[in-house]
């Protein structure tokens, strides 16, 4: 019988896409309990989380863990996953889940397996593939541990409501922190206000080289408007300071999944290909009809993005 | 003060990858190896530390022997000092982590820069991973930071913005493209560099917590359907992403 502690993670009050596709990976691995674990957080919103088969649940509470400290944190989910047994804990591959996950396996003498695309349940054992050299390869790997920590790439495992949800039995959970496990807090958070990040966005229109300048990446966010969908931009792009670092997708840049992406203007150099190639559908729009974008692409247009995207923003707005 | 700069080597970016013949690695043969792109970043932090508060940086690395090379390169850009440590285990970060903490208990550094990731197994794992095993604290991927008496104010990225983390010497830290402007070697250090000693350790043997199985290309199973450009192809593709592929 395996135990499986998934980190909840919120985003204001609610939880976290991540988390929930965490959960319905967990209660993929058969024969397991799952129990989630929120810390600090608003107990209320773990109640959604029962829509997606969450049965149990811990809500870490302390005066310590007032402001968010990562320290404190992976302290109070190592001393929780112990207290329970727990044979895996499994984190959304977040920023905040990149940077505690590693300490807690620590914590817990357990085998790390970041980034996963997938997850099979072996006779009682978790098989995982991740992605390595930035996605030109794959690894299928196990831990040869008692204990597994796990974190999972946003938005490739689904998030799957249940047929018959209960509410979620919800307990307290004080953990013994001590002012060590605070030494960094965090202070404030500076919010890109009124901007969609690429990281959290479902869909993503991305521009090029091939958008020639700055003063053309408006018709790139006209189709963004309609699409609801966040802009990002090659390194080509960045390079050139026509857009900001934070919108770049790739190696350097940001790993994306989105359920579309449409990439205008750009040729699908590998490192590009590194940050979005896991994305549900991708199009490519570029008048190379050779450009190597068109080799992951499930739809493209070969044709010219001055004269493609307005007609194709044209066509969503009606 | 006193700095470590942690450094890994990875395969260029431009490598086609094969799979070896034990089918769990890439093929090494014919594969250009170089600096972990994001540890110049990391080089550059520490000899900027070094330019406002003295002291001496280290550059660690721990891999197989051509990882040297990269000791060169760290020590043409300036590094003091330049350690070795000889493990052929990457697929565990935590075996990695373990030299290098290893390494640091010794030396006792006021701070220890490390780079986001390292592209070969991007497993963004590393600082973290150090900070538990020296029991410091670690701030990752950060893009700018600050660092007055004893107290370090950083910024990291985050989904849609940025978090402004503050803790205290001695501390660990991840550079993010952008933290600094990495200098290029001039020729004569390049020379210099080659001469210079670089200390040898052996690596702490702990068993791998992970195994590998197997590594696989991925396969492409997209659509792949290229259309034209004319007005009936934008309408198709319009529909195709409606009925089809059903994301809009
Ligand atoms: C260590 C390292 C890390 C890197 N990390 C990243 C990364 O994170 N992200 C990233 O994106 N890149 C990264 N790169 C850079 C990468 O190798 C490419 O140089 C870059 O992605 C190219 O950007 P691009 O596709 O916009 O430009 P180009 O390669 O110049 O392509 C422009 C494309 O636009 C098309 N085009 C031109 N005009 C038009 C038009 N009017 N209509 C339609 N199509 C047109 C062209 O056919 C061409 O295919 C990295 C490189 C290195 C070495
Ligand atoms: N073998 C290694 N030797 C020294 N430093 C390393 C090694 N591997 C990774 N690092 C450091 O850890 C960072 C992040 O790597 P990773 O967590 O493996 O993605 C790299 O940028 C290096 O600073």
């Amino acid at each position: 019988m395996s135990t499986i502690v998934v980190y909840l993670e919120q985003k204001g009050n609610e939880l976290k896409r991540s988390s929930l596709e965490a959960i319905t990976a967990a209660l993929g691995v058969t024969g397991s309990t799952v129990i989630g674990l929120l810390v600090g957080g608003d107990a209320p919103s773990v109640q959604l989380a029962g829509e997606y088969g969450l049965k149990e649940c811990a809500v870490a509470n302390h005066d310590l863990l007032q402001a968010y400290s990562s320290t404190a944190v992976s302290a109070t989910i190592a001393e929780f996953a112990k207290s329970v047994g727990a044979t895996s804990v499994f984190f959304g591959a977040t920023a905040a889940g990149k940077e505690i996950s590693p300490r807690v396996s620590v914590k817990l003498n357990a085998g790390f397996v970041p980034d996963c695309v997938a997850l099979e349940a072996n006779s009682g054992s978790i098989v995982a593939s991740r992605p390595v050299y930035a996605g030109k390869a794959k690894i299928n790997m196990a831990v040869t541990t008692t204990v597994g920590v796990y974190s999972l790439r946003p938005n490739v495992f689904t998030a799957r409501k249940v047929d018959n949800p209960t509410a979620v039995s919800v307990r307290e959970f004080t953990p013994t922190l001590s002012a060590h496990d605070c030494r960094m807090k965090v202070t404030n958070v500076l919010r890109n206000e009124g901007k969609l990040d690429v990281s959290e966005a479902d869909i993503i229109v991305s521009g090029g080289r091939g958008m020639k300048g700055a003063e053309n990446f408006h018709l790139v966010e006209s189709l963004g408007k309609v699409l609801g969908a966040a802009v990002g931009a090659s390194r080509a792009v960045v390079d050139a300071g026509w857009r900001p670092h934070g919108e770049q997708v790739g190696q350097t840049g940001k790993t994306v999944s989105p359920n579309l992406y449409i990439a205008c203007g750009i040729s699908g150099a590998v490192q590009h290909l590194a940050g979005m190639s896991s994305s549900k559908v991708i199009v490519a729009i570029n008048k190379d009809k050779d450009a190597p974008i068109f080799k992951v692409a499930d739809y493209g247009i070969v044709g010219d993005v001055f004269d493609v995207l307005p007609k194709l923003t044209a066509k969503l707005t009606h | 003060m006193n700095i470590l700069v942690c450094i890994s080597q990875v395969p260029d970016t431009t490598t086609k990858v094969a799979v070896g013949t034990d089918g769990k690695t890439i093929e090494k043969t014919g594969v250009k190896f170089i600096l972990n792109p994001y540890d110049e970043f990391t080089i550059e932090e520490g000899l900027r530390l070094r330019e406002k508060f003295g002291g001496s940086v280290t550059a660690l690395t721990v891999g197989g022997d051509t990882a040297k090379e990269i000791l060169r390169t760290a020590l043409a850009m300036g590094v003091d000092k330049a350690v070795f440590v000889k493990d052929d285990n990457r697929e565990d970060s935590y075996s990695v982590a373990v030299n290098i903490a290893e390494v640091a208990k010794s030396m006792q550094p006021d701070v220890v820069v490390l780079g986001r990731q390292s592209i070969d197994y991007d497993s963004f794992a590393m600082a973290s991973m150090v900070g538990e095993l020296l029991d410091m604290p670690s701030i990752s991927v950060v893009s700018k930071w600050n660092i007055e008496g004893n107290t370090v104010i950083a910024e990291r990225d985050i989904e849609g913005g940025k978090e402004v983390v503050e803790t205290t010497l001695p501390c660990v830290i991840s550079a993010q493209k952008g933290l600094n402007d990495p200098r290029y070697p001039k020729l004569p250090d390049i020379m210099k560099a080659k001469s210079k000693p670089i200390e040898e350790r052996t690596g702490v043997a702990s068993s791998s917590r992970v195994q590998t199985f197997s590594m696989e290309l991925p396969q492409s199973k997209r659509v792949g359907k290229i259309l034209g450009d004319t007005d009936t192809d934008i309408s198709e593709l319009v529909r195709l992403l409606h009925e089809e592929a059903k994301v809009i």
